[in-house]
């Protein structure tokens, strides 16, 4: 019983041209990781970069236990493509341009000379894959063990955004703004999700009625708010969860359409008959680092249980409208029904997981410092939550963001309804810590954190020990010349004089570590003799 | 496309709006709190109405 676990962490990030308010997403997305790329190659800081492999790729693999047909899948859900080769998309510098609707956009963005050459989709130094998804940039942290690690590498991707875009600035092709949030408030949303990693023989009808009362309640911990209701956030207030409105269906395997609280895409990037990647589409994006500290570990508290057979059984009547009433409700007083005649608050959902996870931890011996942190957190958490939930304002990110909108409210009579609270409401994600409101309040010490500014640069540019996450990283750092393409399970290397690509499958997400390969980069060697001194299997 | 659809929950709507919105009661502010407030409207985007409106993305995961 443990909070740790292979877990990595993706953010779609909001992105706007405020000179250009029309401009096409997927262009000023394609824009941000293209000045990345430029970032990288004119080799800043030792960050380096590579192309995407799509081989392994299988999105519409069912957890269920079947596969989706091409042709009944929505395009969105065809993420094992090239933008370019998806059906009906030819993707050119002048179809980027003419897609825009302003040939400006597209003139500064793909000059004829390095028209051919933009970047869509790259993996960093870190380990981590930073790409155009749809129409917004994504960043997928490496794979790391601990929730701990797991907030590092989420921050040190805020990070990668902001240099990109202060390049992008740099190189003369206007601003970009970037927000860490889910909505624009005008019925569309863009995820952040949670990938963790779970034994095969764990049953995925289990993980279903095990997390969805877990899921349903875990906002009030880890909610990043949100002004206004519905889709549209055309009724007024304030709710605790930016997703919660948009999610239709308890499960699927679509993320774009009809969302489901639980999320069926099969496609581990590992072992297949060993591992799931479960994976979470039902969280909000956390500026705040206790905020994604508590989503991750306790839901690795909760995996645990799952595992061991000990989790707890609750059964809600109607899932999709309870993670709306619960998150529609700041006073946390909503109550949800269960089968059997029970009604129960988001609180007392959460207290029946936390005291079975403490109790669980406590049976198993499991004392290690990351699993001690996360109970004893949710626990002070859940403590404060029950007293008074302004208490919990500077470790909860909807909680920070309903006080700051709160005072202004009674600072100047004015209701939540105001634009100026909507306004508040986007720039509270502002990735600009001059603008951004989470970082102003940051900067005034108001958040609890466990990382500093220099402890976020060093996981730019450097990967995770202890997962394979230190060998893709490194390779790209120290090889990166010879490395063709890389994705989670495979590195591709091109060697002097060989004819053919050196394909090394990284399926085992703790191997590839530090303690295992670490001297082989220490040595310095060759290419291809680094390559020939690799374990033959990984 | 990947735009919302948004249709099936409409019919909700209604039961929704008839909902009141109850705002929480607690000890408000702290000293960064009101530091940030003093200072706000110097750091807000200038023309709120209208910057919240060209806030416009399309859909994602």
């Amino acid at each position: 019983m443990s909070a740790r676990r292979v877990v990595g962490l993706e953010t779609e990030y909001g992105i706007i041209r405020p000179s250009m308010p029309r401009a096409n997403a997927t262009v000023l997305s394609a824009q941000i990781v293209d000045s990345y790329a430029q970032l990288v190659r004119e080799g800043a800081g030792q960050v380096r970069g590579t192309r995407w492999d799509y081989s392994e790729e299988s999105p519409l693999a069912d957890a269920r236990g079947y596969q989706v047909e091409r042709s009944a899948a929505h395009p969105s859900q065809l993420t094992d493509m090239e933008p370019a080769e998806q059906p009906g998309m030819v993707w050119t510098a002048e179809s980027v341009a003419l897609d825009a609707g302003d040939a400006r956009v597209g003139q500064a963005l793909y000059r004829e000379e390095y028209a051919s050459d933009v970047v869509m989709n790259m993996v960093l130094g870190n380990g981590a894959r930073f790409y155009v998804d749809h129409a917004h940039p994504e960043y997928s942290s490496p794979e790391v063990t601990t929730p701990h690690d797991a907030v590092l590498w989420d921050q040190a991707g805020d990070e990668v955004l902001r240099r990109a875009a202060a390049h992008n600035d740099q190189l003369g092709n206007g601003v970009l703004q970037l927000y860490k949030n889910n909505t624009d408030n005008k019925s569309v949303s863009y995820g952040a999700h949670e990938n963790y990693l779970v034994p095969r023989e764990v049953e995925f009808s289990a993980l279903v009625s095990v997390l969805t009362p877990f899921f349903v309640s875990r906002q009030i911990i880890c909610g990043a708010g949100r002004v206004g209701r519905g889709m549209l956030g055309n009724l007024p207030g304030f709710q605790i969860s930016q997703r919660a409105d948009f999610f239709e269906a308890e499960v699927g395997l679509e993320t774009t359409v009809n969302r489901p609280i639980i999320n069926t895409r099969d496609e581990p990037h590992a072992v297949w008959d060993k591992y799931r990647r479960l994976h979470v589409i039902v969280g909000d994006a956390n500026l705040g680092q206790i905020s994604t500290l508590l989503r991750v570990g306790t839901t690795n508290l909760v995996l645990s249980m799952l595992e061991a057979g000990c989790a707890p059984q609750l059964e809600l009547i109607d899932p999709v409208g309870a993670l709306q009433q619960i998150s529609h409700d700041p006073t946390l007083r909503a109550t949800v029904a269960l089968r059997g005649g029970k009604r129960l608050t988001a609180l007392e959902i959460q207290r029946i997981y936390f005291e079975a996870a403490a109790s669980h931890c406590a049976k198993t011996g499991a004392d290690d410092p990351a699993t001690e942190d996360i109970l004893a957190r949710w626990e002070g958490l859940l403590d404060d939550l029950e007293r008074d939930i302004f208490s919990a304002a500077d470790r909860v990110d909807w909680i920070a963001k309903y006080r700051l909108m709160s005072s202004y409210t009674q600072k100047h009579g004015v209701g939540f309804d105001d634009p100026r609270i909507a306004l508040m409401d986007i720039q509270w994600a502002d990735l600009d810590k001059q603008k951004g409101l989470y970082y102003r309040l940051a900067a005034r010490g108001a958040m609890d954190t466990l990382f500093d500014e220099a402890q976020i640069n060093q996981a730019v540019l450097t990967p995770p020990t202890d997962t394979r996450a230190y060998l893709r990283g490194m390779a790209l750092q120290r090889y990166a010349d010879h490395v063709v393409a890389a994705n989670w399970d495979a590195l591709s290397f091109s060697v002097p004089g060989a004819r053919k690509l050196n394909r090394i499958y990284l399926t085992e997400p703790l191997r590839g570590t530090r303690a295992e390969v670490g001297a082989l980069f220490d040595a310095e060697m060759e290419i291809a003799e680094f390559l020939d001194s690799l374990p033959p299997r990984l | 496309m990947t735009q919302e659809s948004f249709s099936s929950r409409k019919q909700q709507q209604g039961t929704e709006a008839e909902q009141e919105f109850t705002q929480a009661q607690g000890s408000g502010t702290e000293a960064g709190v009101d530091d940030l407030l003093d200072e706000i409207d110097s750091v807000l985007e200038s023309n709120a109405e209208e910057f919240v409106r060209g806030f416009v993305q399309k859909g994602g995961q």
